[in-house]
C-alpha cells in the first residue's frame, strides 16, 4: 500500500523587495495513515511553508512552487504548479494554528463557525451542520457544549478555543491532520491535555498527524517520525528513537545540547548554537549548518551534502557519513 | 559603593498582596498574600500557570503596581507602597526589570544607543561622551556589537532584541532584577544563549534575580530555589533541583508531570498526565485551598481551611515549604 502522503523534492520561492528568498529546497517525506510526523527545526527554517504549501495555503503570487509533488492519497495535489485547495482543505486535510484567538472569527459564534465547513464542504443544511457541530464540541471534551456552541471565542480559554479549533478541523474527518505549533501559546497543563485528546482522536479515527513544533519535549511525547528542518531542507530524518539516540546531524545534537534535560545531574552546561541560520535569498553553495557547525569540513562549505541512509529509514545529510571521510562520524555522533 | 555583606535577605517579600478593581464590586486577587526571602546572588525561579499572578507578583515587588496590603523590604528599607516618581527615580538605580516580549518593549523610534543609554542619562552624572563609551561596554558585554547602536529595534533579531533589554536593565548596575519570562519567545537554540548570558552576567555582577517563566525544565536549570504559584498565592518553595525531583504539593507534582521529556522511551512509558479543569477565575477565589477542586488528594478539610505555606523537612533540611494540609 502506497504512503497516505508523498511529498517529494518540494521547492518553494517567495518573492520580496529584497530579492526571491528560497524558503524550501527540496524537501521529501512520506505519511502514513494513523501515524504522527513531527516536523521540527527553529523560525525561518520552512516547516510551516512546507505544509501550507500541501495545503494550498501559499499565496501566489508571491509565493512559487518551483518543483515537486505531492501526492496525497495517490492523487497529485500540486498540478500545473497550482494547488487544488478548497478540494484539499477541509475534507482531506484539517489545520490548527498556534494562536487559536486570531484564527476564529470574534463575531460568530463557535458553533456557527464549525457549522460552516460542513455547510461549506459537505453542503449540510444549517440546522443539521450545528447539530453536528455540538457533537464535535462534546467530542473534543468542552462541558456543556450545547451552551457552548452559542457563545463567542471571547468567552473561552485558550485551551477551550484550541480544542475548538481541533473540533473543526475535524468536521469533515480529515485523514490527516496538521497541527502547526497547536501548544505553543499554551501552559504546560493545558498543552497536556490538548496533546493528549489528539491522541485519542487518532486512535479513534486512524487519522495521521503533522506536528510542527520546535519543543522537543512535545516531539518526544507525540511523534513516530521525526523530519529535523534547517535553512529550507531537511537535515535529518528518522523514527522518533533514530533521531533522539542516535542523532545523525550536528544541527539535531546541537538543538539536543541547547535544551536542558532533566535527568538527575545538574552539573550538565547548555551549549547554546552560537550564530544564525543563513541568509535563503543567496542560500550557502555547501551545507546550510557549515557556519554554526562545530564539526564543519571544508568540504561542507562548497560541496552540498547528500542524504546519507543510516538504517532503514534513517537519514542524514551530512558529509561526516560519507565514507571517505577521516573524522569517525561514530566519535561526534557518540552520546 | 558595595552594599553590607550579611545574611539578611537582599529582598524580603512580607504577606504581599494585589487586588485590581474591575468595576462592580469585583475584585481579582491577583497576589494574595504572598511571602519570599531572596538571598543576595541568589536566583529565584517562579513559575505557574498564565493567570497565577507571577508577573504581577514580580512588578508589584518592584513597585509597577502599587501594593494592596504588605510590604516589600529592600536592603533592609521597607519600600514604598505606593511610588512617587522621586521612588521610581531612586529605586530604579538598584532594582530593574527584564521584559517578556522583546518586541513590544522596546521604544521603536529610539537607537539602541539611547535605549540603552537612557537610564545613565537620567541616573548618572556621566558626560554625553562617558556614556557612549559604557553603552558600547554593555552592547559589548551581552555580546551585540558597538557599532550597532545607532540602529533601530526593528532591524534585529528577537534573540538580539532581548540582548538589547538585557543591557538596558543592568547599565545601571542594579543589585535586583526581575526577569518576566526572558526567553519565552525566543527560538530553543537562542533561549540557551540568553541563558547562559544572565548566568554570567550573575556571576560577575553579583546579581540577585528573580526568574519567572512557564518552562519548568528552564527555571530548574537557571534557577537555585523554586517556587511555584497557583491562582495568587504561593504552594511550594524549595531548592529547584529538590521541588522539581521530588515535589511535595500535588499541584507542583501534577505541573512538572505535565511537562514533556525529551525522551521518547520515558514518555511512552507515560500515561496521560494532564491535570482536569482549568484554573478558576481569580474573580470568586474559592475558600479553603485553591487547588481543591482540582486535586486529586483532595480531603474535606482542603475545602473549608486555607492551608498555610509551612515549612517541611525533606532529607533532613528544613529548608522546604508547602501550602497543603497533606503536609499539616
Amino acid at each position: 500500500m502506497s504512503a497516505l502522503l508523498e511529498v517529494d523534492d518540494l521547492r518553494v520561492e517567495f518573492d520580496t523587495y529584497g530579492g526571491t528568498v528560497q524558503a524550501v529546497r527540496g524537501v521529501s517525506f512520506e505519511l502514513d495513515r494513523g501515524q504522527t510526523l513531527a516536523i521540527v527545526g527553529e523560525s525561518g527554517c520552512g516547516k510551516s511553508v512546507t505544509v501550507q504549501s500541501i495545503m494550498g495555503l501559499i499565496p501566489m503570487p508571491p509565493g512559487r512552487i518551483t518543483s515537486g509533488s505531492a501526492r496525497l492519497d495517490g492523487k497529485d495535489v500540486i498540478d500545473d504548479k497550482r494547488i487544488d485547495g478548497k478540494d484539499i482543505r477541509g475534507r482531506l486535510v484539517g489545520m490548527i494554528f498556534q494562536d487559536p484567538m486570531s484564527s476564529l472569527n470574534p463575531t460568530m459564534t463557535i458553533g456557527e463557525q464549525i457549522a460552516e465547513t460542513l455547510q461549506v464542504h459537505r453542503g449540510y443544511s444549517h440546522k443539521r451542520a450545528l447539530a453536528r457541530a455540538i457533537e464535535l464540541i462534546d467530542m473534543t471534551r468542552i462541558p456543556e457544549a450545547a451552551k457552548r456552541a452559542r457563545q463567542y471565542p471571547f468567552e473561552f480559554s485558550g485551551g477551550m478555543l484550541q480544542r475548538s479549533m481541533i473540533a473543526m478541523s475535524l468536521a469533515c474527518e480529515p485523514s490527516i491532520l496538521i497541527a502547526d505549533e497547536p501548544t505553543t501559546a499554551l501552559d504546560v497543563t493545558i498543552q497536556a491535555q490538548i496533546l493528549d485528546l489528539m491522541r485519542e482522536l487518532q486512535r479513534d479515527n486512524g487519522m495521521a498527524i503533522i506536528l510542527i513544533t520546535h519543543d522537543l519535549g512535545v516531539v518526544a511525547r507525540m511523534a513516530d517520525e521525526v523530519l529535523v528542518m534547517y535553512a529550507g531542507e531537511v537535515v535529518e530524518r528518522g523514527s522518533v528513537d533514530d533521531v533522539f539516540y542516535r542523532s545523525a546531524h550536528p544541527y539535531t545534537l546541537g538543538l539536543r545540547a541547547a535544551m536542558p534535560s532533566n535527568r538527575d545531574d545538574a552539573a550538565q552546561e547548555l551549549t547554546p548554537i552560537d550564530g544564525s541560520p543563513p541568509d535563503l535569498f543567496a542560500p550557502p553553495a555547501g551545507c546550510g549548518y557549515f557556519a554554526r557547525c562545530p564539526h564543519a569540513m571544508r568540504a561542507c562549505e562548497t560541496e552540498h551534502p547528500r542524504a546519507f541512509e543510516l538504517g532503514e529509514q534513517h537519514r542524514a545529510r551530512c558529509w561526516l557519513h560519507h565514507e571517505d571521510c577521516d573524522v569517525a562520524a561514530d566519535e561526534v555522533f557518540r552520546k | 559603593m558595595s552594599p553590607p555583606q550579611t545574611n539578611e535577605p537582599i529582598v524580603a517579600v512580607k504577606g504581599l498582596t494585589k487586588h485590581f478593581e474591575i468595576g462592580r464590586g469585583q475584585v481579582v486577587h491577583a497576589v494574595d498574600d504572598v511571602s519570599l526571602d531572596i538571598a543576595r546572588r541568589e536566583i529565584v525561579g517562579l513559575v505557574g500557570e498564565s493567570g497565577s499572578g507571577k508577573s504581577t507578583l514580580g512588578k508589584t515587588a518592584l513597585g509597577l503596581h502599587d501594593k494592596t496590603a504588605g510590604e516589600v523590604v529592600f536592603n533592609g528599607e521597607s519600600l514604598p507602597a505606593k511610588y512617587t516618581p522621586g521612588d521610581f527615580q531612586r529605586y530604579a538605580q538598584s532594582m530593574q526589570m527584564i521584559f517578556q516580549d522583546p518586541y513590544s518593549s522596546l521604544n521603536p523610534r529610539m537607537t539602541v544607543g539611547e535605549i540603552v543609554g537612557e537610564g545613565l542619562r537620567l541616573h548618572s552624572s556621566l558626560s554625553r561622551t562617558d556614556i557612549r563609551d559604557t553603552v558600547a561596554d554593555w552592547l559589548r558585554r551581552v555580546g551585540l556589537n558597538p557599532d550597532h547602536m545607532s540602529r533601530y529595534p526593528h532591524e534585529f533579531s528577537g534573540g538580539q532584541r532581548q540582548r538589547i533589554g538585557i543591557a538596558r536593565a543592568l547599565v545601571l548596575e542594579p543589585e535586583f532584577v526581575v526577569c518576566d519570562e526572558p526567553i519565552s519567545a525566543l527560538d530553543v537554540s537562542v533561549q540557551a544563549q540568553v541563558v547562559n548570558l544572565l548566568d554570567e552576567l550573575k556571576e560577575s555582577l553579583g546579581l540577585t534575580l528573580l526568574f519567572i517563566a512557564h518552562d519548568l525544565s528552564m527555571v530548574r536549570y537557571v534557577s537555585d530555589r523554586m517556587a511555584v504559584m497557583y491562582l495568587g498565592s504561593l504552594v511550594e518553595l524549595g531548592p529547584a533541583n529538590r521541588v522539581f525531583f521530588e515535589p511535595k504539593h500535588p499541584y507542583t507534582e501534577l505541573l512538572i508531570g505535565s511537562n514533556p521529556e525529551p525522551d521518547p522511551v520515558s514518555e511512552r512509558s507515560r500515561d496521560s498526565t494532564a491535570i482536569r479543569g482549568e484554573i478558576p477565575s481569580p474573580v470568586n477565589v474559592p475558600s479553603g485551598c485553591r487547588f481543591a477542586n482540582r486535586c486529586p488528594k483532595v480531603m474535606d478539610v482542603c475545602r473549608d481551611l486555607t492551608p498555610e505555606l509551612i515549612p517541611v523537612v525533606d532529607a533532613g533540611h528544613a529548608d522546604r515549604q508547602v501550602a497543603c494540609h497533606l503536609y499539616g
